[in-house]
């Protein structure tokens, strides 16, 4: 699925795309690095019917949300004929201890088992990290391992 | 009181005024210039006060505001997106001159006011404020509807407009001859031509040059290149505003960004400068003789921006209901007409009627501009589809 960036002279630029039932929803840039998130009316496709302001954080965590359940999904379809193994995502909070620390940092599959196949940020996926990996509060972190496992990722993860 | 003293106290009492009149633009949520306007009429010759002390720092002053307004304005913009928009909306840009310039030019040759007068007066009736529209188009939450581009690239083109018009104003307001206008018009295109292919060739270069983490160091580059290269420019009598507006251009990428926020409290506060010198000169006894003929000029180029605006957008495949807002927003004028209206003033060229006029003018349009735009919606509504329900949805 493409973007459709439009210029917005003076301004910033407008990156949206049309949904199947021909809404458009995107973000207008600002240049100062601002972002609105809009979504088009329905009687006037022209028009919109939400415009929002939207922090950086706040966009990457939408983007996040929205961007992370397809790649689980992805990967559980994947994982069905191997028992016992299970995908699952978890944000990094503003509390975790591996905040600007890397992903080796963590030791997470020393300690755990399990293995981080991807992080979603800011709508964008980083698939395999590598272990020199810097993580970011907000970062959703995609994880394969066992129940236990994952389990056991979890508490890790926000207590170090 | 010394002479320097009464200066400073009228100096501060002017500033401080503004202030208060900005507070109150910005409560009602208008844009301040008609209110620095006003001010500078009640303060001026025949006005309430009279303010002689400050008129010789006024004019070096006013002077510095109209060319930080055009070094922002060319910050505004990146000379890729004055190229694009040269190549996709030169014709709604011609639409937009020839419909809006005509009125004004046509009531000054009426007049009797001449070559000159007809330019000048042209000129203010054809350049929308870009500034006012982009800040009702933000509030309004429609930077992401459809039409907005199409408002945005027909101001682009009237700022770049600017760049061919202001010189062209500039000779016939000094009075050359036909050839030494062309020559002021030839150097113009020649430095415009320049300008955009270093800037998309070198932008990086040309900012790193002017570029400093240092502030200071920054704004000192920054305003001593602009009031150089102003200099020149108006040297050459191409302009000072437009050699500004070059520089600007020239300057692109994080070095424009972070240019923008370091001049706008000294553009905010030489421009405000810059409007109340210019109220400061026209005599408000003047105004309400020329009143009917502002309303009747306010009334004619707010229909023919609304056809510049509804045409533009039609061809650009937009909805009735988004041809309405397009057209609607492109009511507003302001700074420029204003710069245009100074620099006739300035030179002395034009009859203080013509002033009183565009004060007038400006005046109106500026305040009524951004309601006009607010109409937009209650006036489209019966133009709205009934869509099919959407399981989704809760708009």
């Amino acid at each position: 699925m493409n973007f459709e960036d439009t210029s917005l002279p003076g301004l910033g630029v407008r990156r949206e795309i049309t949904l199947a039932s021909g809404r458009r929803v995107g973000v207008v840039i600002l240049r100062d690095g601002t972002m609105q998130l809009i979504i088009s009316q329905r009687e006037d496709p022209d028009a919109c019917a939400a415009a929002i302001p939207l922090s950086t954080e706040e966009a990457g965590a939408i983007g996040a949300m929205l961007g992370a359940p397809q790649l689980v999904t992805q990967l559980s379809d994947q994982h069905r004929d191997l028992p016992g193994v299970n995908t699952q995502q978890f944000v990094l909070s503003h509390e975790s201890p591996y905040v600007n620390q890397t992903l080796g940092d963590t030791h997470l599959r020393t300690r755990t088992g399990v293995s981080v196949v991807a992080i979603s940020r800011s709508g964008s996926v980083f698939p395999s990290p590598s272990p020199g990996f810097e993580l970011n509060a907000g970062d959703v972190l995609v994880i394969v391992g066992t129940s236990a496992g994952l389990e056991n990722a979890a508490h890790l993860i926000n207590d170090g | 009181m010394d002479g320097t003293a009464l200066i400073l106290v009228e100096l501060g009492a002017v500033f401080l005024g503004l202030g208060l009149l900005g507070r109150l633009a910005a409560r009602v949520g208008m844009s301040p210039v008609p209110l620095y306007l006003l001010g500078g009429l009640l303060f001026g010759s025949g006005g309430m006060v009279n303010l002689a002390g400050i008129s010789e720092f006024g004019e070096i002053a006013s002077e510095i505001g109209v060319i930080l307004l055009l070094l922002m304005l060319g910050l505004e913009y990146t000379a890729r997106e004055l190229v694009t928009g040269l190549k996709g909306a030169w014709l709604a840009g011609i639409v937009d001159l020839v419909l809006n310039f005509t009125p004004g030019a046509g009531l000054a040759l009426l007049m009797g006011w001449g070559f000159p007068g007809a330019l000048v007066l042209g000129g203010v009736t054809y350049v929308s404020s870009s500034g006012i529209i982009a800040k009702v188009l933000s509030d309004l939450g429609r930077l992401g509807n459809r039409e907005t581009p199409v408002v945005l690239s027909i101001l682009v083109l009237e700022d770049l407009a600017m760049a061919i018009y202001l010189p062209v104003l500039t000779a016939t307001l000094a009075g050359l001859s036909f050839l030494g206008g062309l020559r002021a018009v030839g150097i113009a295109l020649g430095t415009i031509t320049l300008v955009l292919l270093a800037a998309l060739r070198f932008g990086p270069q040309i900012s790193r040059l002017i570029h400093s983490s240092d502030r200071e160091n920054f704004l000192l580059k920054l305003i001593g290149a602009a009031l150089l290269v102003a200099g020149l420019a108006s040297a050459l009598q191409v302009s000072a505003a437009v050699g500004a507006f070059m520089l600007g251009i020239a300057i692109s990428g994080s070095t424009a960004h972070s240019a923008t926020k370091i001049l706008e409290p000294l553009r905010d506060l030489f421009a405000a400068m810059f409007f109340v010198v210019f109220g400061l000169n026209t005599d408000p006894t003047t105004i309400p003789a020329v009143l009917p003929m502002a309303v009747l000029l306010a009334v004619v180029t707010s229909l023919t921006k609304v056809a510049t605006g509804v045409w533009a957008a039609r061809r650009a495949g937009i909805g009735v209901p988004g041809r309405i807002r397009a057209g609607l927003a492109l009511i507003a004028r302001g700074e420029f007409s204003i710069v245009i209206a100074g620099l006739a003033v300035a030179s002395g060229a034009v009859t203080g009627e013509l002033a009183a006029l565009a004060t007038a003018y400006v005046l109106l349009l500026a305040v009524l501009g951004p309601v006009a735009a607010r109409l937009a919606e209650p006036l489209s509504r019966p133009f709205l589809s009934k869509a099919a329900p959407e399981p989704d949805t809760a708009f």
